[in-house]
C-alpha cells in the first residue's frame, strides 16, 4: 500500500538562502506523524509546500501514489489536504455555522441561505468528529480551544485525508491540549493522516506514531515514537557549527548595571527577578509564546506591569511609558521590525531620529544640518548600503532595515539596550553584521539584552543565558556550560539527567 | 565591510539602481507637478478668454477659497496623523455663529472672535477625548461632531442667519490694507505658510508624521501617540472654527447652514495635493495647490460659461485622476525596480 502522502527530494531556495534541500517525508493513512526542528529549520516551508501556499523548485509529492503539485491553497484541499495554522482563520462575528461552510452554504432558488440547512449540516459534521459546539453560537464567544476546533471541522467537512496542524497547542491550556490530543487520536483512528508539527517534546511523545526531524534545512531522519528517546530527537535537532558568526565573548565581569525585581506580568502568577551587567550580552531563551518579548516589553514601559521594581545603577526607576525608558537610556528593538520598529514609508535619516526629535532640533524647528549629521554618522558606522540617507526605508534590504533601526536605538546613547529576534529574517552577512555590532557595544560598556529564538545565537552571543516558561524565568547558565540540549530541556520543562 | 559574505552584498548592489534625472526627481514632487499644471491650466484659460490672469479674476479665485486654506492647515494635520475631521464644515459654522452671537451681546470684537475660535477647541476637545481616550476611531467621532456641531448652530440660532453686526468687525473679510490685496487673502496665506513651516520643521510637528507613518513604531520611539493626536483634533477643529469667524466678517451674516460639505471638498484637496488617508505624508502647501486646481478648473468652468452643476463633477474627477495617477505611477515604479533588482529588495 503506498503512503498517503509522500515527498521526495524537495528544495526551495529563497534569495540568499536554501530554505529545503533535498527533504523527503512520509505520511501514512491514520498515522500521526510529527514534525520538529528548530526555529528556521525549514518545517513551515515545507507544510506551505504541502498545502499548496508555495512552490518547490525541485521535487516531487505523490498523493495516494499518484503525483500532483498543488499551485493554490484551494488546489491542495479538493485534493484532500487541509492546513491549520497557529492564526486561525475564522470570522469570529459569523456563526459557527457559516464558518464551517464559507463559499459553499446552500443556498434556495434566489441565491438565498438556506440557514435552516446550514445548521443541520453544520451539526450533522460537527456530531461526527465528536465536537461539542453549538453551530449557531458565534465564534468569537468560543475558547481557543474550541476555535481550533471548528477550524479543523471546517478543514474536514470538505472529506480531507490529510490534516496539516502547525503548533496547534501553543495557545492552549494544559488541559485544552490533552483534549486536542485526544481528539486527534479519534480522527487518526476514522483514517485522516496527521501532519503535526510542534515543539514540545511531551506532547510529541504522547500523541505521535513517528517523528521526523529537520536541521537548517536538510533531512536529518525519521524515527518510530517507541523506539527513540527524548534526548536522541534533541541530539538530531542540534548540533551546527558556529563558526566564526559569532564574535568572541567578554572575559570579565563587569558591575550589575540594571536589575529587575519581582516584576509580574499581568495575568501571570509569576515574578521574575534578574541583573544585568556593564559589558554583558544577556541571552534570553524559551519558546515562542514562553513570555520573553512580553516581559522586555514591560520592562521597556510598552506595556504594563502588574507588579515589580526595576533598578538602574543601584537606584529604583519608574518606568510607565517607553519614553521615560528612553529618558534613562533603555533602548527597545522589537521583534517585528516592519509591524513595530520601522516608518516604512519614510527616510532612513527620519527613522534614525525618531527617538531623538529634540536632540537634533534647535529651539523648537528641526536643524537640517543636525539630522543629517547623525544620519550619516549611523549609516557609516553601521555599513547600511544605501544611495542616500533620503532614501525610503522600504527600498531597503531586510538586513539593512535592521541596521537602520539599530541606528535608530545606538542615537539615544543607549546604557541598556533590549534586541528581540534582532536578526529574524535577514541574510547571513548582515546576521553576522549585528552579532560583532552587539558584541561591540556591549564591549563600549552598554548591557544588552539579546531574546532569540535561534539556540545556536542564544549560544553564540550570550555571556549569561536566562530560559523562560510559561512567563517564568526557570532556569539561568553560564556561557560556558549552556549547551542546547541543556535550554532545550529548560525550555520544554522537560526533566531529564 | 571586511568580512561579509558576497550575500548580504548582493540586495545592497542592487538598491543602487539608476537614480532619475533631476527633472524626473522634480517631477515626482506632488507640490511641483501641481504647480505645472496649475500654470497650464491657467495659461490656457488666459489664453482662451482672455481675462484670466486679471487682478479682479484672481482675487475672486482666492477669496473663494481663503476661508478653506485655513481648514487645510489641520485637515492635513489630521490626515497626515491617519485619521481625519469631518465636522469641520460644521464647527465652521458654529465658530460663526458663536462669534455672531457674542458680538450682538455687545462683547469686544477680539473677545467675540475668540469665542468663535473657543467653540472649536471645545469640539476639538471632545473629538480628541473621543479618540484617544474612549477610542472611537476618528470617522464615528467627527460624523457624530459633524451632526451635534451642527445641529448647536442651527439651534441656537433658530434656523436664521444672524445679521446686525458691527460693521468694524467686517474689517478681517472685507479690508484691503496692504497694496489692495484682500485681508482674508493675507490671514490665509500666513496662516498657510505659518503650517506650512511647523508640519515640515516644528520637532513638534514633526511626531505627527511618525504617528501617522507607524503608530506602534512611534509609541516605541517615545511619542506620546494620544497628546499628537488630541493636538492634532484640536487644531483642525479650531483652525475651522477660526476659518468660519472671518467668513462671518467677509459676508457679514453667521449663516448656521454654511460650510456644508466643506469636509469632504478639503479632504479631497488635501489627497490631490499628496495626502494619503494611510497617514504619514502630505504637505499643507500640498493641500492649498489642491485647493488651488480645483478653483482653477471651477473658475474656468465658469469663464467658459459651462453651466454651474458641472463643478462638482470636475472636483470628482480630478480627485480620482490625482489618485489614480499616484498610485499606478507607484506600481510602476515598484514594478520597474522589481525587474531590475530582483525580489531581494523588500
Amino acid at each position: 500500500m503506498p503512503p498517503l502522502l509522500e515527498a521526495v527530494g524537495i528544495t526551495k531556495a529563497f534569495p540568499g538562502m536554501l530554505a529545503l534541500d533535498n527533504v523527503r517525508l512520509d505520511l501514512q493513512p491514520g498515522e500521526i506523524h510529527a514534525v520538529m526542528g528548530e526555529n528556521g529549520a525549514g518545517k513551515s516551508t515545507l507544510m506551505k509546500i504541502l498545502s499548496g501556499v508555495s512552490m518547490a523548485d525541485t521535487g516531487e509529492i505523490r498523493f495516494e501514489g499518484n503525483r500532483v503539485a498543488p499551485t493554490t491553497p484551494r488546489e491542495a484541499l479538493m485534493l484532500g489536504i487541509a492546513i491549520v495554522h497557529q492564526e486561525l482563520s475564522l470570522v469570529p462575528t459569523l456563526t459557527v455555522a457559516e464558518n464551517i461552510f464559507p463559499g459553499r452554504l446552500p443556498t434556495n432558488a434566489f441565491g438565498m441561505v438556506r440557514f435552516g440547512q446550514l445548521f443541520r449540516q453544520a451539526g450533522e459534521v460537527l456530531e461526527k468528529l465528536n465536537v461539542a459546539v453549538d453551530p449557531h453560537v458565534l465564534v468569537e464567544t468560543l475558547s481557543i480551544a474550541n476555535q481550533q476546533l471548528v477550524e479543523i471541522t471546517k478543514a474536514l467537512s470538505l472529506n480531507c485525508k490529510v490534516l496539516i496542524l502547525d503548533e496547534p497547542t501553543s495557545a492552549l491550556t494544559d488541559h485544552e491540549a490533552d483534549m486536542l490530543l485526544a481528539f486527534l487520536r479519534r480522527l487518526a483512528a476514522d483514517g485522516v493522516g496527521i501532519l503535526y508539527i510542534s515543539h514540545k517534546l511531551k506532547e510529541i511523545f504522547q500523541v505521535a506514531d513517528r517523528v521526523t526531524v529537520l536541521r537548517d534545512g536538510k533531512y536529518v531522519g525519521t524515527e518510530v515514537i517507541s523506539e527513540t528517546t527524548p534526548d536522541q530527537l534533541i541530539r538530531m535537532m542540534v548540533g551546527r557549527e558556529l563558526g566564526d558568526m559569532y564574535p568572541p565573548k567578554n572575559q570579565q565581569a563587569g558591575t550589575p548595571l540594571f536589575e529587575v525585581r519581582n516584576l509580574r506580568l499581568p495575568g501571570e502568577d509569576e515574578f521574575n527577578s534578574f541583573q544585568l551587567f556593564e559589558g554583558e550580552v544577556l541571552g534570553f531563551a524559551g519558546l515562542i509564546g514562553s513570555g520573553r518579548s512580553e516581559l522586555a516589553r514591560a520592562i521597556f514601559g510598552a506595556e504594563p506591569k502588574a507588579e515589580g521594581e526595576i533598578w538602574l545603577f543601584g537606584k529604583p526607576v519608574r518606568i510607565n511609558s517607553p519614553k521615560d525608558s528612553i529618558a534613562l537610556g533603555i533602548g527597545y528593538l522589537p521583534e517585528d521590525r516592519k509591524a513595530a520598529g520601522l516608518f516604512l514609508e519614510m527616510s532612513i535619516k527620519l527613522n534614525i531620529e525618531a527617538a531623538v526629535i529634540e536632540a537634533v532640533s534647535s529651539g523648537p524647528f528641526v536643524a537640517g544640518n543636525k539630522e543629517r549629521d547623525l544620519a550619516r554618522h549611523y549609516v557609516n558606522q553601521l555599513n547600511v548600503s544605501t544611495p542616500s540617507i533620503e532614501q525610503e526605508v522600504r527600498r531597503l534590504s531586510g538586513g539593512n532595515q535592521q541596521k537602520t533601526l539599530v541606528g535608530k536605538w545606538l542615537a539615544i546613547q543607549p546604557k541598556i539596550l533590549i534586541v528581540d529576534e534582532p536578526t529574524r529574517g535577514i541574510d547571513v552577512g548582515a546576521k553576522k553584521e549585528i552579532h560583532f555590532l552587539l558584541r561591540a557595544l556591549a564591549q563600549s560598556g552598554v548591557g544588552v539584552i539579546m531574546i532569540s529564538s535561534e539556540l545556536p545565537e542564544v549560544l553564540g552571543m550570550s555571556d549569561r543565558i536566562l530560559v523562560m516558561h510559561e512567563g517564568a524565568i526557570v532556569a539561568e547558565y553560564n556561557a560556558a556550560d549552556a549547551t542546547e540540549e541543556k535550554i532545550i530541556r529548560s525550555a520544554s520543562s522537560h526533566k531529564g539527567e | 565591510m571586511e568580512g561579509t559574505t558576497p550575500i548580504s552584498t548582493l540586495p545592497a548592489k542592487n538598491m543602487l539602481h539608476p537614480q532619475p534625472g533631476f527633472i524626473a526627481r522634480l517631477l515626482r514632487v506632488r507640490e511641483f507637478a501641481l504647480i505645472v499644471m496649475i500654470l497650464v491650466i491657467g495659461g490656457g484659460l488666459h489664453l482662451i478668454t482672455g481675462r484670466f490672469f486679471t487682478t479682479p479674476n484672481l482675487n475672486a479665485i482666492s477669496l473663494g477659497f481663503a476661508t478653506s486654506a485655513i481648514i487645510v492647515f489641520g485637515m492635513t494635520a489630521a490626515l497626515v496623523s491617519g485619521g481625519f475631521d469631518l465636522s469641520v464644515g460644521s464647527v465652521f459654522a458654529m465658530g460663526g455663529v458663536t462669534a455672531a452671537l457674542a458680538l450682538r451681546a455687545d462683547i469686544p470684537i477680539p473677545l467675540a472672535m475668540l469665542c468663535g475660535v473657543g467653540a472649536g477647541v471645545a469640539a476639538g476637545i471632545v473629538n480628541g477625548f473621543l479618540i484617544t481616550q474612549v477610542q472611537i476611531n476618528p470617522f464615528i467621532t467627527t460624523l457624530g461632531m459633524l451632526g451635534i456641531a451642527r445641529g448647536v448652530s442651527l439651534a441656537v440660532t433658530e434656523g436664521s442667519p444672524l445679521a446686525e453686526l458691527p460693521t468694524e468687525f467686517f474689517v478681517f473679510g472685507q479690508g484691503r490694507d496692504i497694496l489692495g490685496i484682500p485681508n482674508l487673502i493675507l490671514i490665509a496665506l500666513a496662516v498657510i505658510l505659518i503650517g506650512d513651516i511647523l508640519m515640515r520643521r516644528s520637532s513638534a510637528f514633526r511626531q505627527i508624521y511618525y504617528v501617522g507613518g507607524n503608530e506602534e513604531a512611534a509609541r516605541l520611539s517615545g511619542i506620546n501617540v494620544n497628546r499628537v493626536k488630541f493636538g492634532v483634533y484640536i487644531l483642525s477643529a479650531s483652525l475651522a472654527a477660526f476659518a468660519g469667524v472671518l467668513s462671518v466678517s467677509r459676508f457679514t451674516v453667521a449663516d448656521p447652514g454654511t460650510g456644508v460639505g466643506e469636509e469632504l471638498r478639503i479632504i479631497a484637496a488635501c489627497i490631490i495635493g499628496g495626502c494619503s488617508l494611510r497617514g504619514g505624508k502630505g504637505t499643507v502647501i500640498g493641500g492649498l495647490l489642491g485647493l488651488i486646481f480645483v478653483g482653477f478648473i471651477n473658475n474656468g468652468m465658469i469663464l467658459l460659461r459651462v453651466p454651474v452643476y458641472w463643478q462638482q463633477l470636475s472636483m470628482g474627477v480630478v480627485l480620482l485622476l490625482a489618485v489614480g495617477f499616484d498610485t499606478l505611477s507607484q506600481r510602476w515604479q515598484i514594478s520597474s525596480r522589481g525587474k531590475k533588482a530582483g525580489p531581494a529588495t523588500s
